[in-house]
């Protein structure tokens, strides 16, 4: 869950293969490497960036760019998306392969876990073959050492025919020599190989030796032509398309390919040919220079059937979210009431010294009362739960934890006809949803990807947590008090949660049943070594990449939202605020659904971030009645109560809350995402109409019960 | 002979050569970057907890797969595997023997 201006801003789904280059004599080096090889650890050392990462499979889902200066000399670095081939057109690999067969790169670094280099080579070889001027960084050393696996890199080297790198990235080893490399590579590229890389069997060859001339008629020295040729033969998907458009025609229908591949015959089995002489190609070659197995320790496979067994994967994945919610929840309320208190005193203290210089009434109100209590909220309810979640959070995803959570869940999702990897995109929502927008793309079925993308809104996002807590607390805990309480309304949030994953199961199954129709795609997810999780750099990082990042955003939208409502409550129109003109307009309609004018209200001003809606509803409310002190909760609760509340508002409230439309930012980002403004106008109404439809059946229960 | 069973017949701690693969299409060329080629060993290493999909051992990487797709994958007969990955070499007969039984 890359939660960075990047991926959740605007430019969250931009620019995926454009190369943004400064000076004509910058040098470009484009990252490859499989899923969890530590790539966007090594292009974070190079490039001094914080490009978040975390221990599982596709968290980079769109290339990223940094820059490194060595020697006078500028370097852009690429990280492009994991992959395991550059052959089967999911929509990952088709970035990294557009992007080293016309990104314009100097050389490849293609990045490779030593522990598991077998696999990891199948991929190696195929960049090769598409862009000689390349080097091998064989990654994660020291993990490999501690698994007793040991890599002759030399020897590896003679046979690539490439210079090799070993380095332990997370470490900081390696990375010099890794650069000197990519220098020398981008000043001295390696000569043409002799002989090549992996050879196809006689007919293949035969094949190859045939179409080679006019591949490199076609070729204009862009791709290799051995490569071209190939691709020839493996034929078709998006790659025809790209080859067009960067060669200015497409190898496929020139006519003297055409007239070569007639009589060649069935091509059916050479496609298979071409991808087994790879494999088997890596296999000699990790059998050549690995000693012993590696792979998969006893102590992973220990605790994979700890965690994915039938008696207990269920139990401890509950449990783990449990824990990390009443960490967040018990850790989080002193330090918020200590805030809220500090925050209001500095306030009333800059308000005094404002007065003196004697401002007009209105300023004064419209300063201290409308933006800076606003403010003052959004900080202190906000803050403390996201400096103890994040951090929380980020050590389970480093840990590995996640895919296994997606492996548990995968059979749910495949009875909705979506696919396992949503239960990631669902788990970065809890970040914030549009960034668990953008990590769809880690879903390869486009009609999957959709799905996951209209129902990533039911799991409440960083900013409706602190509301749902604060609400939970406020009204269903009742006398109890201390660790009762805490645990207690840990178990509330994780049933809304649950409530809300409920939700994305059942439209999952609705969508795929009506608007979606279509059979489940293929399904295969890696679950990755175990990692011991950087505790200091996960705490120091989720704090400053993460919390400070949301709260500035809150922060941002909560000032000028905090200005509106008061202006709405202080200026008069026809006797009466505008606020109470705006709120009586809704109010017969808000009450149908258990809410009132004031909520729906909020939650409207809401739209550009969640964050405001609770301080929206205390400022309007505050500003038709009586001041309170805000610090405490008693004194919040009784003006909630004042203004009409009972435990069905709040509830209806905290149901709302989990299904409403998307914040601005997400709404944009599924209409950069979809390309279509109406899967974004359905992703904005399927919750709504949702959430609408189970407060008015709370509210209509509600009101029967009571008759 | 046990040349014909789909990979999704494999159960925990379980392993097998791939002898072919059935599937088409994209899923072919997928679960052949994942390394299932024919002569590949794989070992089953558990359910997960509703059952499918299985993770399974495929080249020293742990990968999960859904049963429907697992069927795509043809293997030879299954024997118990030990635990430690096995690289490349070919059973003892006291393997072949005893966990013959399928």
């Amino acid at each position: 869950m890359g939660l960075t201006k990047n991926s959740t801003g605007l430019g969250a789904a931009g620019g995926d293969v454009a190369l943004v280059k400064g000076s004509p004599d910058q040098r470009t080096a484009a990252l490859a490497g499989n899923p969890n090889v530590g790539k966007s650890t090594v292009f974070n050392a190079l490039t001094k960036m914080r490009q978040h990462t975390g221990n599982w499979p596709g968290k980079t889902v769109s290339t990223a760019q940094g820059r490194c200066r060595r020697q006078g000399r500028d370097y852009v670095l690429v990280d492009l998306p994991g992959c395991y081939s550059l052959l089967s057109h999911s929509a990952e690999e088709e970035a990294a392969r557009d992007f080293l067969c016309f990104g314009g790169a100097d050389c490849a670094v293609v990045v490779c876990d030593a522990s598991c280099l077998e696999r990891n080579l199948n991929l190696t070889l195929q960049v090769l073959e598409l862009k000689p001027n390349a080097l091998l960084c064989v990654n994660l050393l020291d993990e490999a050492r501690r698994k007793g696996v040991a890599v002759d890199l030399p020897q590896l080297s003679r046979l690539l025919g490439v210079p090799v790198v070993g380095t332990a990235a997370r470490e900081g080893q390696g990375l010099e020599e890794l650069m000197d490399q990519v220098e020398r590579l981008c000043a001295h590229p390696l000569p043409q190989r002799e002989r090549p890389l992996v050879e196809y069997g006689p007919r293949l060859e035969e094949l190859i030796r045939r179409l080679l001339p006019r591949a490199d008629q076609l070729a204009q020295g862009k791709v290799p032509a051995r490569w071209l040729a190939l691709r020839i033969l493996d034929g078709g998907g998006s790659l025809d398309q790209a080859l067009a458009q960067g060669l200015g025609q497409n190898p496929a229908e020139d006519p003297e390919i055409q007239d070569i591949l007639r009589q060649a015959g069935s091509l059916a089995e050479v496609r298979d040919q071409i991808a087994a002489c790879t494999v088997s190609r890596a296999e000699e070659l990790a059998g050549a220079v690995t000693r012993t197995g590696g792979g998969y320790s006893q102590r992973d496979r220990k605790l994979d059937r700890l965690l994915t067994s039938p008696l207990t994967g269920f139990p401890i994945m509950l449990l783990l979210f449990l824990l990390i919610f009443w960490l967040t929840i018990a850790g989080a309320n002193v330090p918020s009431q200590l805030l809220s208190q500090g925050l209001f005193w500095l306030g009333d203290r800059l308000r005094e010294g404002f007065l003196t210089l004697g401002p007009p009434q209105w300023l004064t109100g419209l300063l201290w009362d409308g933006m800076y209590k606003t403010l003052a909220w959004v900080v202190a309810v906000m803050l403390p739960p996201m400096a103890i979640f994040f951090p929380l959070f980020t050590l389970l995803e480093d840990l590995g934890y996640l895919p296994r959570v997606a492996f548990n869940m995968d059979r749910c999702f495949q009875c909705c006809g979506a696919c396992g990897k949503q239960s990631l995109t669902c788990c970065m929502a809890f970040g914030c949803n549009a960034a668990g927008v953008v990590g769809c793309r880690i879903i390869d079925s486009p009609r999957e990807r959709l799905i996951a993308m209209l129902t990533n809104n039911f799991i409440p996002c960083n900013g409706r947590l602190p509301m749902l807590i604060s609400l939970i607390s406020l009204f269903f805990l009742g006398a109890a008090g201390g660790l009762g309480a805490s645990v207690l309304s840990a178990l509330l949030l994780v049933g809304v949660i649950g409530l809300g994953l409920l939700m994305t199961f059942a439209v999952s199954k609705f969508l795929s049943a009506t608007l979606l129709k279509g059979t489940p795609s293929s399904f295969t997810l890696e679950l990755p070594p175990f990692r011991r999780p950087q505790t200091g750099k996960v705490i120091v990082r989720s704090i400053f990449d993460r919390t400070l990042f949301v709260l500035g955003r809150a922060a941002a939208v909560a000032a000028p939202a905090g200005l509106v409502i008061w202006l709405m409550a202080n200026v008069q129109v026809a006797g009466a605020s505008l606020l109470a003109h705006c709120a009586g307009f809704l109010d017969p309609f808000a009450r149908l659904f258990g809410l009132d004018g004031v909520i729906l209200l909020a939650f409207i001003l809401g739209l550009p971030a969640n964050e405001i809606v609770i301080p929206l509803i205390i400022m309007a409310y505050l500003a038709q009645g009586s001041l309170v002190e805000l610090s405490d909760p008693l004194a919040l609760r009784a003006l909630l109560v004042e203004n009409g509340w009972t435990w069905v508002t709040a509830l209806c409230t905290i149901v709302f809350s989990v299904m409403h439309w998307p914040c601005s930012t997400t709404c944009l980002t599924i209409r950069k995402e979809s390309q279509s403004w109406k899967w974004t106008a359905l992703a904005v109404l399927i919750p709504t109409v949702c959430g609408l439809g189970l407060c008015f059946l709370i509210h209509t229960v509600s009101l029967l019960a009571q008759a | 002979m046990y040349q014909n069973n789909p990979l999704s017949r494999l159960g925990p701690g379980q392993a097998a050569r791939v002898t072919a693969l059935e599937a088409q299409g994209s899923m072919r060329r997928r679960l052949q970057d994942l390394g299932l080629t024919p002569g590949a060993l794989v070992e089953c290493l558990y359910k997960s907890p509703l059952g499918d999909p299985r993770a399974y051992l495929i080249r020293g990487a742990v990968i999960a797969l859904r049963q429907k797709d697992a069927e795509g994958v043809r293997t030879g007969r299954p024997f118990a595997a030990s635990g430690e990955e096995r690289r490349g070499e070919s059973l003892t007969p006291a393997q072949e023997a005893g966990y013959g039984a399928y």
